[in-house]
């Protein structure tokens, strides 16, 4: 068990002609991803060809989805119209829109992230690594390589800083149910609170890892609910405690505005919360060890 | 991306906002003239002479060069009642407006926003006078949490919202603009008499306001901060200052916001690393950081700090860092002098150790290495990478983990810093 994404997972890509969508739905592949289509506005008909792997590639998501039984979708389309082809996944009842393009004007995500409301899609990112159940799919641009089936949850905003996670977990030989990066942007589909939820709920997730950054209060208000509803254990770290206010740092979302979203502020919330936080990013998966270990 | 004042107002206007008659002054004899035409046009000899720099709290501001470092203090303190003259500056006649500019221009201004090294003034707005009845506050943000776009209005004009924040958050009043419907007549409205107005003045507000949202919206801002929006004698409204600020990812669609951009507000390496596309913060520390990733890149800062040191920039080379980026950010990273250390922090995904193992070599064969560098690989090739290290003959410290990297620069540059002050008493 895992969440979001499993074995059974049929997965189309957005974007699959662009050089981005076409390397990375090569490594979906080859990872053993269900990648079973592709859409590019134009190019229906043709094929998407990579090692032994041939993919149909469709015009529209409507076609892929009434041709493969397609229920997610990762969306690989420059900024510029990234927004349209997340709508277009839900106008299409896409189950999941993954969405790894970065840049995404703010504007153009208050629109797609209200289109979304009171629809059957659940949004991941944008500016996300994606989502990987390890063993059995991978949805995004992580290395699938660094990942062990397990049961611990990992959930952060970030790519690499997910993959250092997962590594210090795998270090300490403990695998993973599902990692999720959530995306660095200021509008995103999931929030902590959600991921936090799902995990709650899956049977095979014994305890999460939550990373967070400065900026916003997605983590606080995960944390929220975490005192109040969550018993299986969180490992928490917040990146950015040395970041000076009002600067954005690198991603669109982590900037500390108005005393607002800073690092402290967050791991007070998770302190109070009972999140077993750590002040050091190199002790995650050793914090979860020890935990696990009692 | 952030814009001037008098940038600001000129985006306002094209939009059919009113605002006060102004012009920039790049000289003392450019603000003469800019003051003689307003008294022409106005019939009032009163100008507002007003300092460009991209920061706020101008008024409370004082010039670097003019003021004690007492003084100075309490700016950066945002104390009240400093003595001194600030960055805006109300004078009577065309010789007081030139004397005030050349006060100004060429200068420093120390802001509580600017931190202690200030911003120095290259240019100022010279700006009709008015009579105000009534100083508010207005802003149109990102409400993160809604997903909608928020507009806040207070009463305590001239403040820092911060400040009415904490000590009078029933003065902030707030509404939140439906992305389908847009910003509602009764919306303004609502706002305007929950600011006390009344008569035409509601009208006035309500009108301002739309114009406001409706430039917000056309330029994909991400703040609109009018502080303060005053309200005249006659009852009108308009915005006396005017910050924007706009969203970077949607900057692709206003080539002409882009042509405002002052590169003489930006720090120098920022603006090199930009060229590359590598995303760049300096510091105040001594160790520069190279890091793939936005959170792994703060993440390396943090554990800096955490084993004794300060960093010294933040740097994401990005996903896709190739060769020719990683030695421009390495140029980048030492062309700062008070680097005394860097560390390089490469979780290898998609991009392989080995590839990145080359980058380093090949930069610091390029720029020379003045000073300790440790470099923590792990991820895709990783033992490749590690090997291409130890087998170039150069002084690279190679580290396992994040804790032992940060260990590694730390005691390396504190090693090296007291060998520079041996050397120095020799």
């Amino acid at each position: 068990m895992s969440i979001l994404v499993n074995k059974n997972t049929r997965v189309i890509c957005q974007g699959i002609t662009g050089s981005a969508g076409a390397f990375h739905c090569g490594q979906m592949l080859a990872y053993g991803t269900k990648l079973v289509g592709g859409v590019t506005p134009g190019k229906g008909g043709t094929f998407f060809e990579s090692g032994s792997f041939r993919v149909p590639i469709f015009n529209t998501v409507k076609e892929a989805v009434n041709a493969t039984g397609a229920d997610a979708s990762v969306v690989f389309v420059p900024p510029p119209f990234a927004a349209d082809a997340i709508m277009e996944a839900a106008d299409a009842d896409i189950r999941l829109v993954v969405p790894i393009t970065e840049g995404v004007p703010v504007k153009d995500m208050i629109v797609a992230w209200r289109y979304l409301q009171g629809r059957n899609t659940r949004m991941i990112g944008p500016n996300c690594p994606g989502i990987i159940t390890p063993g059995e799919c991978k949805i995004g641009i992580m290395p699938g390589h660094i990942h062990a089936p397990g049961r611990i949850g990992v959930l952060s905003r970030s790519g690499t800083l997910t993959y250092e996670a997962v590594g210090q977990l795998s270090r300490v030989g403990l695998g993973q149910s599902t990692a999720i990066g959530i995306g660095g942007d200021p509008i995103i589909g999931t929030r902590h609170i959600d991921v936090l939820k799902l995990f709650h709920e899956d049977p095979d997730t014994d305890a999460v890892i939550m990373i967070g950054e400065i900026g916003g209060s997605n983590e606080e208000e995960a944390a929220a609910w975490a005192k109040a509803n969550m018993k299986k254990p969180i490992v928490g770290f917040i990146a950015g405690a040395t970041a000076p206010p009002g600067r954005r740092m690198g991603h669109a979302g982590a900037i500390i505005s108005g005393g607002q979203g800073t690092a402290e502020a967050k791991y007070e919330a998770m302190i109070a919360a009972g999140i077993h936080v750590v002040r050091s990013p190199a002790e995650m998966g050793r914090k979860m060890r020890e935990i696990l270990g009692k | 991306m952030k814009i001037h004042e008098y940038q600001g107002k000129e985006v306002l206007r094209k939009l059919g906002v009113p605002t006060l008659q102004g012009f920039v002054a790049f000289t003392a004899a450019e603000a003469r003239t800019a003051a003689e035409n307003l008294a022409l046009s106005t019939g009032s000899p009163v100008v507002v002479v007003k300092s460009q720099v991209h920061a706020g709290g101008r008024g409370k501001g004082r010039i670097k060069e003019h003021s004690s470092a007492d003084v100075l203090a309490q700016v950066l303190r945002g104390e009240d009642g400093v003595a001194g003259k600030g960055g805006v500056r109300v004078v009577k006649g065309a010789d007081a407006a030139e004397a005030a500019a050349a006060d100004l221009l060429g200068n420093t201004l120390v802001t509580k926003q600017t931190g202690a090294h200030g911003s120095k003034v290259r240019k100022v707005y010279v700006e009709a006078g008015c009579r105000i009845a009534r100083e508010l506050y207005l802003a149109i943000l990102l409400d993160r949490t809604r997903a909608e776009v928020l507009i806040m209005a207070s009463s305590e004009g001239g403040t820092e919202i911060e400040e009415v924040a904490a000590h009078k958050p029933e003065k902030i009043l707030k509404i939140w603009v439906d992305p389908i419907s847009g910003l509602g007549g009764w919306q303004a409205r609502e706002l305007a008499f929950g600011l006390g107005m009344s008569g035409k003045t509601v009208n006035s507000f309500a009108k301002l306001l739309a114009g406001l949202y409706k430039a917000y919206d056309a330029t994909d801002a991400s703040m609109l901060e009018i502080n303060p929006l005053i309200v005249t004698e006659e009852g009108e409204c308009l915005p006396l200052d005017a910050k924007m600020t706009f969203d970077d990812n949607g900057l692709f669609r206003h080539p002409e916001i882009v042509a405002m951009r002052d590169l003489d507000e930006e720090d120098a390496q920022e603006i090199e690393a930009s060229k590359y596309d590598l995303s760049y913060v300096k510091l105040d520390g001594e160790i520069g950081c190279l890091v793939n990733g936005a959170g792994l890149a703060m993440a390396t800062m943090d554990i800096i700090k955490l084993y004794g040191a300060e960093p010294a920039n933040f740097l994401d080379v990005g996903g896709g860092a190739n060769k020719e980026k990683v030695t421009a950010a390495f140029k980048i990273i030492t062309a700062d002098p008070a680097v005394k250390g860097i560390l390089v922090n490469i979780f290898g995904g998609i991009m392989k150790c080995d590839v990145i193992a080359e980058g380093v070599l090949a930069a610091v064969r390029e720029t020379g290495l003045q000073v300790p560098l440790v470099v923590r690989l792990e991820g895709t090739n990783v033992d490749l990478g590690k090997k291409l290290l130890a087998e170039s003959g150069l002084a690279v410290i190679p580290a396992d983990t994040m804790a032992d990297a940060a260990e590694k620069i730390v005691a390396a540059v504190h090693a090296y810093n007291a060998s520079l002050e041996k050397a120095r008493s020799l």
